[in-house]
This record gives C-alpha cells, sequence and structure tokens, in this order.
C-alpha cells in the first residue's frame, strides 16, 4: 500500500498553498470552465492563444489540494508550449495517473508532473488530478459546456 | 430455530454492551488498508449484522421461490417470510394496518412514487409545493419533476446558520396553493431533526398533507407514524442494518387508496383483459413486478436486531457519543462544525479550514477510517453555508468513544500532512 507522501509530496502541498497563475487573463482568448460534482471542485482556465502558442495560461477556483496543485503545475508546464505539443503532454499526463499505463510511460520523462505518478494508487482521485486538464483541453478546442468528470 | 412470532418477543437488552453488538457485525473483523475499521459513513449506509445476513442467506438457501403465486410449498413458505416482514414493519413504525405498507427500493423510489401518483391527480398549474432548504436531493428532484409536468411551484422553507429550519417561514409559505409538503425528519448533511410533529399540525390545520423523509430517522430513534399523524413516511432498509435495495413507504390508507397506481405490472392487478384491468388491493396496487423477496425478509431481520437493542438505547448511546464527538472536534483549532441544531442525530458535518474535504477523507482512510466527504447529495445545504463539501462523520449503534478518537487521532494526521 502507498505510502501518504506518494501522494501528498511536497511539491504537491507546496503548489496547494501558492498556487502559480492563479488568476484571471484578462486578454484570453479561450476560457473553459470545470466542475467535479463528486467533490465540489470547481475551477475555470483561461488561456491566450497566438499563432498556436500558448502565450499565457491561468486559472481561478477552489479544489482539494491535488486538483489545485495539478492545475497550478499545468498552468507552469504548458505556457510557451504550442497547441499540438500541449496535447500530447494532456494525452501523457492522463496515462501517467491512470493505472493502465504503467508500462508505456516512464514518469521521469514527464519532469515534474512525475510528482502526480501517486495518484495512480488512489483511483477516487484520479478526477481530482485531470480536471484542469480536461477543463484546458476544452478550452483549447473552444467548447462553450462546463466540464465535468461526471 | 425460532418462528417469526417468538422472535418478536426478544426483550431489549438491559444494559448497552457496545462491544457485544460489535460482535454481531462480521464486518468489523475484516481489517481495511491493514488497520482495523473505523466506520463513520452510517448515513451513507450501516453495516449489516450476522442476523440479517442469515436471514438472507436463509431465503436463498432453504426457501427461494417467487411469492403470491405460487401453490407450492417453497412459494408458500416465501410468501409468508415475506408478508411476516409487512407486519414486522408495520409494527416498527406503529402503521395502523397492513395496507398501508408498501414495499419499495428505498427513500427515493417512495417519494418518486408519491409524486407521480399523488402528485399528479392533486397538483395542478398555479399549486405549490412546499420543502425545505435541507432536503436531499432525493426530496428536492421528484417534486421538481411534478412542478414542471403540472406547472406548479416549488416553495423552499429557509433554514437558519444553525441548520434550523425556521418555523415562521414555514407557515408564511403554507399558502391557499399548497398541495403537499415534503420534508426531511432528520437532515442528512446536518444532523437537523426537524419538528415534524409541529410541521404536521401546521399543515393539517390548513389540510395539506405531509410526506416525511424518514431515511436517517428510522435507524436513529423510535418512530411512530400514527402520533406523528404524517400522511407519507418514506424510508430505506440499508440505512437501517437491512440490505440495500428494499425500502418502505408507508402511507394513509385513506390516501393511497385513491392514489393511480405508479408502475403497472404482475402482482398489482386482479383482473387483466385487453379491455380493463382492475388493480389489486392495497399495498399490492403498488408492488409490480417480483419484489426484492430476499430484500424484504432481510429488512424484517433488521427490525427483529434494532428491537431487540430497543431504539430508545441505541438513541441515547448515540447521543452520548454525539455529545462526546461534539465536544472532542471542537478541541481542534481551525476546525468548523457545520450543523449546530439543538436537536440533532449521528450527524457530524465539519470542514477545516484551507483543507479540502476530499483530501481529509483520503487521508483518514489510510488509517482505515471511513468517512463520507462531499456535497452529501445536498447541493442546496452546501450553497447555504459557501462550501463546496463537507467531511461526515455519521454514528451508528455499534460505533464507540473509540471510534471518536481514532478521528479526532486522523485529523490529527491530517494537518500535519498539510502543516
Amino acid at each position: 500500500m502507498a505510502d501518504l507522501r506518494d501522494l501528498y509530496q511536497e511539491v504537491i502541498l507546496d503548489h496547494h498553498k501558492k498556487p502559480r497563475n492563479f488568476h484571471k487573463i484578462e486578454q484570453a482568448n479561450r476560457q473553459a470552465d470545470g466542475y467535479n460534482p463528486l467533490c465540489g471542485d470547481k475551477l475555470s482556465v483561461y488561456m491566450k492563444i497566438e499563432n498556436g502558442v500558448i502565450r499565457d495560461i491561468g486559472f481561478i477556483g477552489a479544489g482539494c489540494a491535488i486538483s489545485t496543485a495539478s492545475a497550478s503545475m499545468m498552468t507552469e508546464s504548458l505556457k510557451g508550449k504550442t497547441e499540438a505539443e500541449a496535447k500530447v503532454i494532456f494525452e501523457r499526463f492522463h496515462q501517467l495517473v491512470t493505472n493502465h499505463s504503467e508500462p508505456q510511460l516512464d514518469p521521469a520523462s514527464m519532469g515534474k508532473l512525475a510528482v502526480f505518478s501517486g495518484v495512480r494508487e488512489y483511483p477516487v482521485r484520479v478526477k481530482c488530478a485531470t480536471l484542469a486538464w480536461h477543463t484546458m483541453r476544452a478550452a483549447m478546442e473552444g467548447l462553450q459546456e462546463t466540464v465535468a468528470t461526471e | 430455530m425460532k418462528t417469526a412470532t417468538e422472535r418478536t418477543l426478544v426483550q431489549p437488552r438491559i444494559s448497552y454492551d457496545v462491544h457485544k453488538i460489535r460482535n454481531d457485525f462480521p464486518i468489523f473483523r475484516e481489517p481495511v488498508n491493514g488497520k482495523s475499521l473505523t466506520y463513520l459513513d452510517n448515513a451513507a449506509t450501516t453495516q449489516k449484522p450476522q442476523a440479517v445476513i442469515n436471514a438472507l442467506t436463509r431465503f436463498y438457501t432453504r426457501e427461494c421461490a417467487n411469492i403470491h403465486r405460487g401453490v407450492h410449498y417453497l412459494s408458500e413458505r416465501a410468501t409468508e417470510s415475506y408478508e411476516t416482514s409487512r407486519s414486522k414493519v408495520r409494527r416498527f413504525i406503529n402503521a395502523a394496518s397492513l395496507q398501508e405498507i408498501v414495499f419499495v427500493r428505498g427513500t427515493t423510489e417512495a417519494i418518486n412514487l408519491v409524486a407521480q401518483t399523488y402528485g399528479r391527480t392533486h397538483v395542478n398549474a398555479g399549486d405549490e409545493i412546499l420543502i425545505t432548504a435541507m432536503e436531499h436531493h432525493s426530496n428536492i428532484v421528484p417534486w421538481q419533476l411534478i412542478c414542471e409536468e403540472r406547472g406548479a411551484r416549488l416553495r423552499v422553507v429557509p433554514i437558519t446558520p444553525e441548520g434550523e429550519m425556521i418555523l415562521e417561514q414555514y407557515e408564511r409559505l403554507l399558502g391557499p396553493r399548497t398541495r403537499l409538503v415534503a420534508v426531511t425528519y432528520v437532515s442528512n448533511a446536518l444532523g437537523t431533526i426537524n419538528p415534524v410533529h409541529e410541521i404536521v399540525r401546521l399543515a393539517h390545520e390548513r389540510k395539506v398533507p405531509v410526506l416525511v423523509d424518514g431515511a436517517q430517522a428510522v435507524p436513529h430513534m423510535h418512530v411512530d407514524v400514527q402520533r406523528l399523524d404524517c400522511d407519507f413516511f418514506a424510508f430505506s432498509g440499508h440505512k437501517m442494518y437491512g440490505p440495500t435495495g428494499i425500502g418502505v413507504l408507508y402511507g394513509k390508507e385513506r390516501l393511497l387508496d385513491a392514489m393511480p397506481p405508479y408502475q403497472g405490472g404482475g402482482d398489482m392487478i386482479s383482473s387483466v383483459t385487453f379491455e380493463k384491468t382492475l388493480y389489486n388491493k392495497l399495498p399490492y396496487k403498488f408492488e409490480a413486478g417480483t419484489p426484492n423477496v430476499s430484500g424484504g425478509i432481510g429488512l424484517g431481520a433488521a427490525v427483529d436486531y434494532l428491537e431487540s437493542i430497543g431504539l430508545e438505547n441505541i438513541s441515547s448511546h448515540e447521543q452520548d457519543l454525539m455529545t462526546y464527538g461534539t465536544e472532542a472536534l471542537r478541541t481542534l483549532d481551525e476546525l468548523r462544525i457545520i450543523g449546530t441544531a439543538k436537536v440533532k442525530a449521528s450527524v457530524l458535518s465539519f470542514v477545516l479550514e484551507g483543507i479540502h474535504p476530499h483530501d481529509i477523507g483520503t487521508i483518514l482512510d489510510k488509517d482505515g477510517i471511513a468517512i463520507r466527504t462531499g456535497h452529501h447529495c445536498a447541493q442546496p445545504v452546501m450553497d447555504f453555508f459557501k462550501i463546496p463539501a463537507t467531511a461526515r462523520a455519521s454514528l451508528g449503534l455499534y460505533n464507540t468513544r473509540e471510534d471518536i478518537d481514532a478521528l479526532v487521532g486522523g485529523l490529527g494526521k491530517v494537518k500535519e500532512v498539510f502543516r
């Protein structure tokens, strides 16, 4: 059985306490809302995309430590990336936190995001870790409806 | 083996021996995450005593058959067991007659049944249905559906910051267009015990019938539907130590009799031709199709079990624990109890400053402590308190002060992780 510290790593707790890019972006040209009805987590992701490059990304909202830290670290990892790169990182992050993909993915290749590999051991928390990511993808695709994880 | 009649005569235990009671529940011998189980999620569902498990096993091992049909030995036996359960339930809530005890899937189905039958025939455009701000989604949505269909309006009695319904507002909202009041006896999210007796009295003064959601009441206190004088009373088996998938709708015979059937099918008819179908008598008119026979029998065993301990004894044990738990939680800094009504049952809902309930739940689970985190199917209650969710410990008859101590210790660990 995984230790609690595998889930609540220092980096995650730090991003929970001091989320990065935790603000609206006034010049955002993409925005989407995410909602996890199971635990009531709600967040909005704002993106400014120019010529297919994510120039700026931020979020606001309230959630558990896992969802807040995931949103915070997502914004850090995507700033400056192209939309195509963001989609690849989304897929890889999804693989990282779900059980099925373990053999194909080396957490080390995920950089800082590797701290979320502990989420695999907590199936009910996968939705917490992926909420911001699904919302980001909806924003990129220009979807209007609130993303729900249920 | 005892006969059904003998079982009903078991005298309540003289002293409350919680450790002996725990031994009746095999789940407590199962390790959880390598720890012994601290089960504090009783408002979601309760664990099952061996007597209930045995009743299910006995049915499937020795008397499995369909009921109300066969002339053969097993069918007669199964029918007798199932109907014996109905009479146990009648006595348990002191209904006036067996015709008033309708077996359903659970509280949710019971409320939907009333909404779709009584609601459809009594609620018209411009009419109102009155609920409170502390209802479970199952006592909100069925009424919204019928209001939408009939062009009626759902009115909501507000609550105080302590989580008590405001009676003056209730009286004010009880108007000439009110066709039904639907209210929870005990709030699943806050623990508040509503003054149902008074609520019914005020409604009846205006000739308005009252449905009581009793799901969180029956496991914790003695319920007498005739004394309450409520018109409908709904509850679930699985929250009172019985099986899942079985519940009860109590309704006054006069009302049930006048209501159209809920579902059509076998067992709810007395004769069928393509031109005209005559419906069966009560309560079978509302029990279409093969029911949850084993569940009904298991529910009867749960009633026996509760009565063997005595509801008064259970209430006083749980009230003692609730006081102990409330005081223990209040010693923790940055903890706020949500729901501080003067009269409460079972539920200790709380939030910890800066720590999301979901994180609390995960960390407690590591120590084998099961609580519920989330909105508890009462999102309007969460909105009222301006919180997304709470952590909720809910007590049952087998809980001990050690369970509370484990919870408080676990919360210390939560704060450690998030320091």
